[in-house]
């Protein structure tokens, strides 16, 4: 995952310092990386167009260290959820009913905790079984039973929504257990002295630093025992100099007012791991697969039912988490809840680089179109745009991010 | 007879890097059934597409003379205006719409856009009694036969009122029946004065409904001949489809003799499969045969013998409805129910149709080599992208793959390096027996002897390789041993030395005789 994130801060290489042919040369490389990856860096770059914009625009309150907290926790649940929905656009379905599985989840999970006084992290596991049940029924349906994707989904749409209001009776319930509430809503613990910043968050930020640092060598020194190509020093150490920065900032901006929301670190984990999955394990490389070309990955001894059974069953359970995060983060279970959610994702998938077609886009792509329509409502609420604009807005942002992306396939393939 | 209806003067079609057409001339009577042969790649479908302005004027060069004037078709609505319809080898009909529907589609009987139904109705009976269909109007396409549907189509023709009707391979996809009543309705056709151009490569089809014959080889006429002259036999025919010299166009090879008792590398026997659709169409009837390894077998054949339909069913049952048969590996029975049975056991299959069954085109040239067997460069389910990249680079190096880097996307190399990948992706799979379906289909000749080299190679390591191809002379100068499939049917073996062009043709042209 972290060579995509190399583009975070763009920024030239100084051409008079290191030498005009070497400045050129390394120029010349990151541009052509950036080319080779045009659709994630254009959608970082648009990121950071948005983030300085409403920077300004609000005179700073965008970036404040309180709205940056809030900001991860007012999209979490939608971020999980683009994560699971690139899968399953990768795979070349689609998924409708994570809305409506998110709300009955959080009815469940009333259910659980409100009316029987279960345990937290007892109710927790249940509520993220239910969730795997329920993605994994509808992948059933969709791959050993053939029906397409967007019918199984629509039907689980309206019977989750349906069940929701059943289990609530139509009422909201609450509250939920204050451990749960903390998980959600809450940041990491303090710990030593008082420096006026957080300093596990201080300390986890530098370790992540470190680690990056370490796997990035790490991998240069193998890329070079196999004997392969690798880019040169110069560029390699740029890449990490950024890295470092963007995580240091991040970093900075969190540590100075509460410390990282627990969500945050749920979110890190998760996209560490789908991004590992999706890049280096076999079923991730299946499931580019299956999108990229059915038949021919089917020919090639891909058990594509299988794998096509499992993305759904995933996107069940990362939507339970939805749903928990947002339950616990509203105190409340509403049958109201997580409407339109499906629509978000599905949109933050496609602002991020994945192709109705299937077969292309990453984990962090989702993460960033997840981002990318985060910073805007957070930023459009801030200077007070009202709701009706708020969606007019992003409808057009969305229709310009994939139009960019055909403009710029045709130019390429032509 | 009145003349010639149509002339095609020297028509020259290049597509990049391949000439599918130099210097072709076709000369069609006023009132004739003319049939037009050659082998698979000859040129018979672009000149016909060129001729119904599939390829608009402009991108070929040559001349047009339609009933004495000179046509520039812009597109085929301009050719169909002036009478001339071709019905192509894929029907182009829409299944879930009627009968009646399909034979006005975008020429409909209307005012205002207005559908007029009785009219539809009444005009669509007419042109169906013509044919000979009984069906009602109104019966979806999708619920009768391809026989039946093909009718439909001819239908559709007369509705355009055609003057010269193309049929592009007919038969190709019937059965005998249908085949016989087709033949029929052309001839019917001909008495009621419509002029027809028939593409087929079946001999026995020709002598019953042609009048005379142009054959084409490799995108030139070599001759017309009048089919009912007596020394227009089939033996001239084979010969003028087949004629050309084989030299230097494949590595040397030292033929395969096989040991005596070690049992072959692969055996199938008693294979039978029918279509997946026409449940009463048998599309591999009873096929036994065996390679062994370091044999190079071909399976010659033409278009619809049901070779690829073979291969792909003894590969996972990718093909069609199993009705019998079984498979043995190293003399031992083996199950081949799914795609990662059979690669578990050793077979690979490298398809014909690489854009659609055989590459993800979006993806890079190392995930698609890898794809087939990623278990070898990973541990526990982890790939390991640097192995996996120097297993690619390692490939493009021996195959010459010619490609910046391996992380270039297939989609965009010419068709010789993808075939290398797909190559490169099934040899990585470390099989004994590979099944190679027209692995040098569309691509150019210098890189046809790259993959000869391969397969050669390939076959000196032990492999045992099954090799498809329409391509007689590579075939010949490839093979140890070829057989020959028509309609379904195994219908001979042969040795290298026994082997020739005219031999083997006979044997793939022989088709159970046309009913009448």
């Amino acid at each position: 995952m972290s060579t995509d994130v190399t583009a975070k801060s763009p920024a030239p290489a100084p051409p008079g310092k290191s030498g005009a042919a070497g400045g050129d040369g390394l120029l010349q490389l990151m541009l052509d990386g950036m080319r080779r990856n045009m659709r994630q860096y254009g959608m970082l770059f648009a990121l950071g167009l948005i983030v300085v914009l409403f920077a300004v625009w609000t005179d700073g309150d965008l970036l404040l260290p309180r709205n940056v907290s809030n900001l991860v926790l007012q999209n979490s649940y939608i971020l999980i959820l683009a994560m699971g929905m690139m899968l399953v656009i990768i795979a070349g379905h689609i998924d409708l009913s994570v809305g409506s599985l998110t709300a009955f989840i959080g009815s469940m999970a009333a259910v659980f905790m409100v009316k029987n006084d279960l345990p937290w992290p007892v109710a927790v596991i249940l509520c993220l079984v239910v969730g795997a049940i329920a993605g994994a029924i509808q992948g059933f349906f969709i791959a050993y039973g053939g029906i397409p994707s967007f019918i199984v989904t629509l039907a689980g749409m309206l019977i989750f929504r349906g069940l929701t209001e059943i289990f609530l009776e139509g009422q909201t319930l609450g509250p939920f257990p204050t451990g749960l509430q903390k998980v959600a809503n809450g940041f990491m613990p303090e710990v030593g002295p008082n420096t006026n910043y957080h300093n596990l968050t201080l300390l986890l930020g530098l370790a992540l630093i470190a680690f990056v640092v370490f796997q990035e060598f790490r991998d240069r020194r193998r890329q070079q025992e196999f004997a392969l190509d690798v880019p040169p020093f110069k560029l390699f150490l740029l890449k990490l100099v950024a890295l470092a920065a963007a995580v240091l900032v991040v970093t900075m901006l969190l540590a100075s007012y509460k410390g990282a929301p627990i969500v945050l670190l749920i979110l890190g984990v998760l996209l560490v791991g789908f991004g590992y999955v999706m890049r280096n394990a076999i079923i991730g490389r299946h499931i580019y697969a299956i999108g990229g070309n059915l038949p021919a990955a089917k020919l090639s001894g891909v058990k594509d039912k299988k794998v096509t059974f499992l993305v759904f069953l995933n996107m069940g359970m990362l939507a339970a988490l939805a749903g928990l995060v947002f339950a616990a983060r509203f105190n409340a279970a509403s049958p109201k809840a997580g409407l339109n959610f499906e629509l978000e994702a599905i949109a933050a998938s496609f602002i991020g680089g994945a192709s109705m077609s299937g077969g292309v886009g990453t984990v962090l792509g989702a993460i960033i179109g997840g981002l990318v329509l985060g910073v805007l409502n957070n930023g459009m609420n801030l200077v007070g745009i009202g709701t009706d604009w708020q969606q007019v807005i992003k409808g057009l942002v969305l229709l310009a991010a994939v139009g960019f992306d055909v403009w710029n396939k045709r130019k390429v393939g032509s | 007879m009145a003349g010639p209806v149509l002339e095609m003067r020297s028509i020259v079609k290049t597509f990049p890097g391949v000439k599918a057409l130099s210097d072709v001339t076709l000369t069609v009577q006023q009132g004739e059934v003319h049939a037009i042969c050659g082998e698979n790649g000859a040129g018979k479908s672009t000149l016909m597409k060129v001729l119904s302005g599939v390829y608009p004027h402009g991108t070929y060069e040559g001349e047009i003379l339609f009933e004495g004037e000179v046509c520039e078709f812009k597109d085929i609505r301009a050719s169909e205006q002036r009478g001339i319809v071709i019905i192509h080898q894929e029907l182009a009909l829409v299944p879930y719409l009627s009968i009646a529907e399909n034979i006005f589609l975008g020429n409909e009987h209307a005012t205002r856009g207005i559908i007029s139904w009785s009219e539809t109705l009444k005009h669509g009976t007419e042109l169906l009694r013509r044919v000979g269909l009984t069906d009602h109007p109104d019966t979806r396409v999708a619920d009768i036969g391809v026989g039946k549907q093909q009718l439909v189509e001819i239908a559709k023709a007369l509705s355009k009122k055609v003057k010269l009707l193309i049929l592009d391979e007919p038969t190709a996809a019937l059965n005998d029946e249908d085949s016989g009543k087709l033949l029929d309705l052309i001839l019917e056709l001909k008495k009621q004065g419509i002029t027809s151009i028939i593409i087929s490569h079946k001999l026995n089809e020709i002598r019953k409904v042609a009048d005379s014959v142009t054959i084409l080889r490799d995108g030139q006429t070599i001759e017309t001949l009048d089919v009912k002259a007596p020394e227009t036999t089939e033996d001239r025919i084979i010969s003028g489809m087949v004629g050309r010299d084989l030299e230097h166009r494949f590595p040397e090879r030292s033929p395969h003799e096989p040991e005596e008792g070690v049992a072959p590398a692969l055996e199938i026997r008693d294979w039978t499969v029918f279509h997946p659709i026409d449940q009463q169409r048998k599309v591999v009837d009873d096929v036994s045969l065996q390679v062994r390894r370091g044999e190079i077998v071909g399976i010659a054949g033409l278009m619809g013998a049901g070779r690829t339909e073979l291969a792909m069913s003894v590969f996972g049952r990718t093909y069609g409805r199993y009705a019998g048969g079984t498979v043995l590996k190293d003399g031992k029975e083996i199950r081949t129910k799914s795609v990662p049975e059979a690669v578990k056991h050793g077979i690979a299959y490298v398809t014909e149709d690489r854009k659609h069954y055989g590459l993800n085109l979006i993806d890079t040239i190392n995930r698609n080599i890898s794809l087939s067997a990623l278990g070898k460069v990973a541990k526990r389910g982890v790939i390991d992208e640097n192995q996996e990249r120097q297993v690619a680079e390692g490939f493009r190096t021996s195959m010459n793959i010619k490609a910046p880097t391996v992380f270039e996307p297939v989609g965009k190399l010419s068709g010789g390096n993808q075939q290398k990948v797909v190559l490169s992706k099934w040899i990585f799979a470390g099989p004994d027996v590979l099944i190679l379906d027209e692995p040098t289909r569309g691509i150019d000749v210098g890189a046809k002897f790259e993959i000869y080299t391969v397969i050669d190679q390939l076959a000196a390591q032990g492999k045992a390789v099954v090799f498809i191809s329409s391509e007689l002379p590579e075939l010949l100068g490839m093979c140890d041993r070829i057989y020959t499939m028509a309609a379904g049917r195994l219908t001979g073996e042969f040795s290298r030395a026994e082997a020739s062009q005219e031999s083997l043709m006979r044997q793939m042209t022989k088709d159970k005789e046309v009913t009448r």
